[in-house]
């Protein structure tokens, strides 16, 4: 018993030491972590706000907030899950700002159906992604993951590509546990059934 | 198995969270539905090609940029 204690101890996440080490003073420290995490947290608010000058203005304010309320970080989430959430706030907030009026809000329930049952059930060519260049495939991936109700797409982004667990995702967002796996499978059909336009097999004599 | 019955579990599959039994009945129902089976390989492979690529770069100019904005302002006690 004692030994698996000592494992669990040695095994601590190397984001502890640096958060200790910030709030004890240590800037440098800070740094590591913003240079850890500064690209997802960008990709995460471009993906919320759609704009690269307020993706990069939620980058430096989440990492600023970050600091101030280090004293209020609890141990009890991991580091890079509560900066996310911060930043998720911070990118909602410039949305909102963008568009006043206009109801935003990842919680909202998008009825549906595109994509609940697949329509496109052409296969894909072996390898799909190699018939395009990169920066023609970039594009076909922003525009496809762009389309979807935000909701969607940011439970996609933090769920699929971010690595967070799905009960890590509901905190983040603020959603329950069935309200995550229900929009991350219509999330993922969806963006299947867009990127079949694409990527499925041509016929023969089809251009 | 129907298949609107195996896409209810689609998620679970690719996730590999499903038990044993239910793993078996759903490469039972896929040995005969090449539709269900399109459907499975062509959302795997969405996932991962949004893995693999970069669909919103931080050029390094813009990063040290922003770094350097948040470690002034940090250093002053924020």
């Amino acid at each position: 018993m004692e030994t698996i204690q000592v494992t669990e101890e040695n095994e601590q996440h190397p984001d502890v030491a640096l958060v200790a080490s910030a709030r004890a003073g240590d800037v440098q420290a800070f740094e590591t972590l913003v240079n850890k995490y500064d690209r997802q947290i960008f990709r995460i608010a471009q993906h919320i706000t759609q704009n690269r000058e307020d993706a990069q203005d939620v980058v430096q304010d989440a990492f600023l907030k970050a600091y101030e309320k280090l004293d209020q970080f609890q141990g009890n989430s991991k580091f890079y899950t509560w900066l996310v959430r911060i930043a998720v706030n911070e990118s909602l907030m410039r949305l909102r700002k963008r568009r006043t009026g206009k109801m935003v809000s990842i919680d909202e329930d998008i009825e549906t159906d595109e994509g609940s049952v697949p329509r496109d059930l052409a296969d894909w060519s072996p390898n799909p992604e190699q018939n395009f260049g990169q920066a023609e495939l970039a594009e076909i991936l922003r525009k496809t993951i762009q389309g979807l109700p935000l909701g969607f797409r940011v439970v996609f982004q933090l769920r699929d590509v971010e690595g967070l667990s799905t009960e890590e995702t509901a905190e983040t967002l603020g959603l329950s546990v069935p309200a995550v796996k229900s929009r991350l499978l219509r999330a993922r059909l969806q963006l299947r059934e867009r990127l079949s336009r694409y990527f499925r097999k041509k016929k023969a004599g089809e251009k | 198995m129907t298949c609107s019955e195996f896409l209810a579990l689609l998620d679970e599959l690719i996730d590999d969270s499903v038990s044993t039994e239910t793993r078996t009945q759903l490469r039972e129902h896929l040995s005969g539905c090449e539709h269900c089976e399109v459907t499975l390989n062509t959302t795997r492979k969405t996932i991962e090609i949004y893995r693999s690529h970069e669909v919103y770069e931080l050029p390094n100019t813009v990063r040290d940029r922003l770094r350097a904005a948040i470690m002034a302002r940090c250093k002053n006690g924020c």
